[in-house]
């Protein structure tokens, strides 16, 4: 049982979460991520670990509610309980000092850009942030970047803040604005980190992408997992979540990740009614 | 059916002849039929009524030299529990079997009695051997149905304190004998619930896991402090862990699912045995959408494999609402390694056996799922070095299943987790088991012990808890004497 000690709204339908787990606090390093279930009947889902405090003994997570049970979490309050939370898991994000690194975050995967940004900071890297949204009021954590970022570039989607646009444009605008940078990390949807990977590949740029796929145990037990990377099965929850961009079957990924698709729709319409049944304030469908 | 007991019956029991007694059938447990089982997660056969249990009791002969003892990985005095059942003394059997067995609602369940216990009874050499895991199973369930379970007494506390890596059965009874001589012990645990293949792999219809958790709720009351949610390799090491304990057991199974490399295996739809047993029993995926975990809603579902784990995948899928359950073997059904009754109830409910048969690879559609396995036919050739004919397949065989789901179910290896992050440990290059002497559970490593799976590949529930119960006597005698280098314990 973890309290949720804050649980504040961050932009449409993205929360921000601060969790106690003193121990994970402690241990975890960037790119690292924790398993929540929220009650008895809940499903085990993956969620990075956004920041932590290791003096307060609290994690931060930033979630953005796409189905059933990142709906239900952000009707938890401050004093209520996680049942669950297990972590740090995956394998740390492999930070040297590369020169200039690229961090490309893309909607709520700016989340998890964070703390890459700052350990590539702390490595002593130059680093330039592009942040891509769908639109303004989607944009998470633009302050939080600036402050670990030698330049931040923001994209939307729509125009509606920053250069209109997809993350892939800047990053091409960036190369040929300054050259080649040493190092990219991009995180953020799959087919983001596709086209990031197919432009950084041509320009022979290293790149390294956080990948999601559907998760269970987290601990290399199921194989639920599993990515094929330069021809071979990986288990993203053990050997990843990090992969070398340039060989990630991202195509093979993006059909795991929506095999559950009607379920997933069940789930949520199912709690929808609950909700609606025992009066309770609904969260937004989505 | 009655319960009560018969005293009259009982005596006129007792009073018969070892050739009388002879002359009685095993007795049957009532079970499910395969109809009703095949839409239901609920446990096949209904246990032993009292009586029956009793008839069943008097069946053995009390041999002076038991020879069945000897094939109970645990030693439980078989003869001593059965003749109190014999009696109708079932408090004083139960008592008898916990003496050596902690879990005994488990083992009576689900150890492979046919080639263990049951295999040695004497009776067996004419007839049937006396049905020793169901009369375990019995006396096991007559004590939690009334109240009775009461934890054993534990030792004077030692100051000495234990850190038990993994909760599966070998976890478990290390972590109960450590208790019973005074040490403290914290058992560790990855996952949410305590319990290992006894909570996420093996199937409700088999195992209930109102049963485990009751069995573990005792341990919980010797003062074991488990800690789930808590990967080792993760957020510490083992060296972290001999900060604060005095010793370690690992017990961390072999948890690792092995594919086969085939073309399409990560075409939606295809799953590893484990991750299809974890979806169901672990996060309850039948009572979907009651519970949020989902699965494939299957068809016609492939199952890879002629183990347990495959048994159980097939009979998992059937009760999912599959119509067509296939289940695809490389060899004949006489090398099947899955036990004979699990193969008999596996066909009872329907299952497609399609044996000297392997699949060759996956075909999907536009959306990645699955759609049918490429299969070859075998043949047996000539013995492999595990003395089984080796299956070759015939070149231009190849046919196709139509499928929407595939299990693969071919085995698993040592979880590498533990092994990669503790340094001094030595691990077989081969089969990444930990290296461990089988007579002090000892691994390389000063102060680290290690049992179950984690030290010889996947086995049984009986055989890890037996090393469970070895490595509490080693432990025991390294912590009181401090030495290491020790071949035996005595
Ligand atoms: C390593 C990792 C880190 C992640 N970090 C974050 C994060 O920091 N913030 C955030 O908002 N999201 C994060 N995600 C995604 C998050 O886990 C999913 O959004 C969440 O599981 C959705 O669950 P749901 O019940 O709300 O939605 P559902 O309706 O059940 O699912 C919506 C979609 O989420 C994905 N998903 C569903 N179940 C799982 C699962 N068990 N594991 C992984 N993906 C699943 C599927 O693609 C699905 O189509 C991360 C995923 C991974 C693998
Ligand atoms: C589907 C299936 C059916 C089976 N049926 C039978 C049967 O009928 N009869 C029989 O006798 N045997 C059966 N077996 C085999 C039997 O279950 C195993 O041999 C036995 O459970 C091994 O026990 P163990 O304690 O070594 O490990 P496990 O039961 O595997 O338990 C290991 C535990 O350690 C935890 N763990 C792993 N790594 C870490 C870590 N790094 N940190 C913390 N915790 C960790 C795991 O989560 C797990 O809970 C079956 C196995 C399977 C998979
Ligand atoms: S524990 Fe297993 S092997 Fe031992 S007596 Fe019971 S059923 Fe037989
Ligand atoms: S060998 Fe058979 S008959 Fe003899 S004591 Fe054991 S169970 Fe009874
Ligand atoms: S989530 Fe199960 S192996 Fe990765």
């Amino acid at each position: 049982m973890n309290k949720i000690l804050e649980n504040e709204v961050l932009a449409e339908k993205i929360n921000r979460y601060v969790i106690e787990a003193p121990k994970i606090a402690q241990r975890r390093k960037a790119g690292q991520f924790v398993i929540v279930r929220i009650d008895e009947h809940g499903e085990r889902i993956p969620l990075t670990i956004a920041d932590a405090d290791p003096e307060q003994g609290t994690i931060t997570l930033i979630v953005q509610a796409v189905g059933k049970t990142t709906a239900q979490m952000t009707l938890l309050k401050p004093g209520d309980y996680l049942l669950d939370v297990v972590g740090p898991l995956g394998a740390p994000t492999h930070i040297e000092r590369f020169g200039t690194a690229v961090v490309v975050g893309g909607g709520i995967g700016i989340a998890p850009a964070h703390p890459i940004a700052q350990a590539l900071k702390a490595a002593g890297n130059t680093v330039i942030t592009i942040l891509g949204a769908r639109s303004k009021s989607l944009l998470i954590l633009e302050e939080e970047m600036r402050r670990t970022s030698d330049e931040v570039i923001v994209c939307t989607d729509d125009g509606s803040y920053g250069m209109k646009g997809l993350v892939t444009h800047a990053l091409a605008d960036l190369i040929a604005r300054r050259g080649k940078p040493d190092f990219v990390f991009a995180v953020g949807p799959v087919p983001m980190m596709k086209y990031v990977s197919l432009l950084t590949k041509e320009h022979g740029i290293p790149t390294m992408v956080s990948l999601n796929p559907i998760m269970i145990d987290g601990t290399g037990m199921c194989g639920g997992c599993r990515v094929t990377v330069g021809g071979e099965m990986r288990f993203a929850c053990v050997d990843g979540p990090d992969f070398d961009g340039h060989q990630v079957d991202f195509d093979e990924l993006m059909k795991r990740q929506a095999f559950y698709k009607e379920q997933e729709a069940i789930a949520y319409q199912r709690m929808l009614e609950r909700c609606r049944a025992e009066g309770i304030a609904q969260p937004d469908p989505s | 059916m009655s319960d009560e007991l018969n005293p009259k019956e009982i005596e006129t029991l007792r009073a018969l002849s070892a050739k009388e007694r002879m002359q009685i059938p095993r007795q049957v447990m009532p079970e499910q039929s395969p109809d009703e089982r095949r839409a239901n997660f609920r446990e096949v056969p209904y246990g032993l009524p009292s009586m029956t249990a009793v008839v069943e009791a008097n069946r053995c002969l009390a041999c002076k030299k038991p020879a069945c003892v000897e094939g109970c990985p645990v030693g439980i005095d078989i003869p001593g529990f059965v003749a109190l059942i014999a009696r109708g003394d079932f408090e004083g059997a139960i008592r008898k079997v916990k003496e050596t067995n902690m879990l005994p609602a488990i083992c009576g369940r689900v150890c492979p009695q046919e080639t263990q216990c049951e295999a040695n009874c004497v009776l067996g050499k004419k007839g049937d051997p006396v049905a020793i895991g169901r009369l375990e199973r019995f006396v096991a369930d007559w004590e939690r149905e009334h109240g009775l379970m009461e934890p054993p007494p534990i030792g004077e506390p030692t100051g000495k304190s234990v850190g038990v890596v993994g909760s599966g059965p070998a976890g478990l009874t290390v972590a109960i004998d450590l208790r019973r001589m005074g040490h403290s012990v914290t058992i560790y645990e990855a996952l949410h619930a305590p319990g290992g293949v006894l909570m996420y792999g093996i199937p409700e219809f088999r195992l209930p896991k109102s049963i485990v958790n009751a069995e573990i709720e005792v341990v919980r009351r010797m003062g074991v402090d488990i800690q789930c949610n808590y990967v080792i390799g993760q957020i510490e090491t083992v060296d972290d862990l001999l900060e604060r304990h005095d010793a370690v057991f690992l017990g961390t199974g072999a948890g690792l699912p092995w594919f086969m490399n085939l073309p399409g295996e990560n075409l939606c739809g295809v799953y590893s045995a484990n991750e299809y047993l974890t979806r169901c029993n672990l996060m309850r995926a039948y009572e979907f959408p009651c519970c949020d975990t989902p699965i494939a809603a299957s068809e016609r579902v492939a199952v890879i494999g002629g183990g347990n784990v495959a048994m159980d995948v097939a009979r998992t899928a059937v009760r999912l609402g599959a119509k067509e359950v296939y289940l695809i073997y490389r060899r004949s059904e006489a090398e099947m390694p899955a036990r004979a009754e699990e193969i008999h109830h596996a066909k009872e409910e329907g299952i497609i056996f399609k044996l000297l048969h392997t699949p060759v690879r996956y075909i999907g559609d536009e959306s990645g799922r699955v759609q049918q396995v490429e299969c070859i036919r075998m043949e047996l050739g000539e013995p492999d070095a595990s003395g089984r004919r080796r299956p070759v397949p015939i070149e231009g065989s190849e046919y196709t299943i139509d499928v929407d789901t595939v299990v693969v179910a071919i085995g698993n290896g040592p979880n590498p987790l533990v092994p990669k992050t503790t340094k001094g440990l030595e691990v077989d290059p081969r089969r990444g088991t930990i290296k461990t002497n089988l007579e002090t559970m000892r691994t390389s490593r000063r102060g680290v012990f290690a049992g179950g799976d984690i030290a010889v590949g996947a086995a049984t529930v009986i055989l890890a808890m037996g090393h469970g119960r070895k490595a509490a006597r080693s432990i025991d005698h390294f912590l009181r004497t401090g030495i290491w280098d020790v071949d035996r314990i005595d």
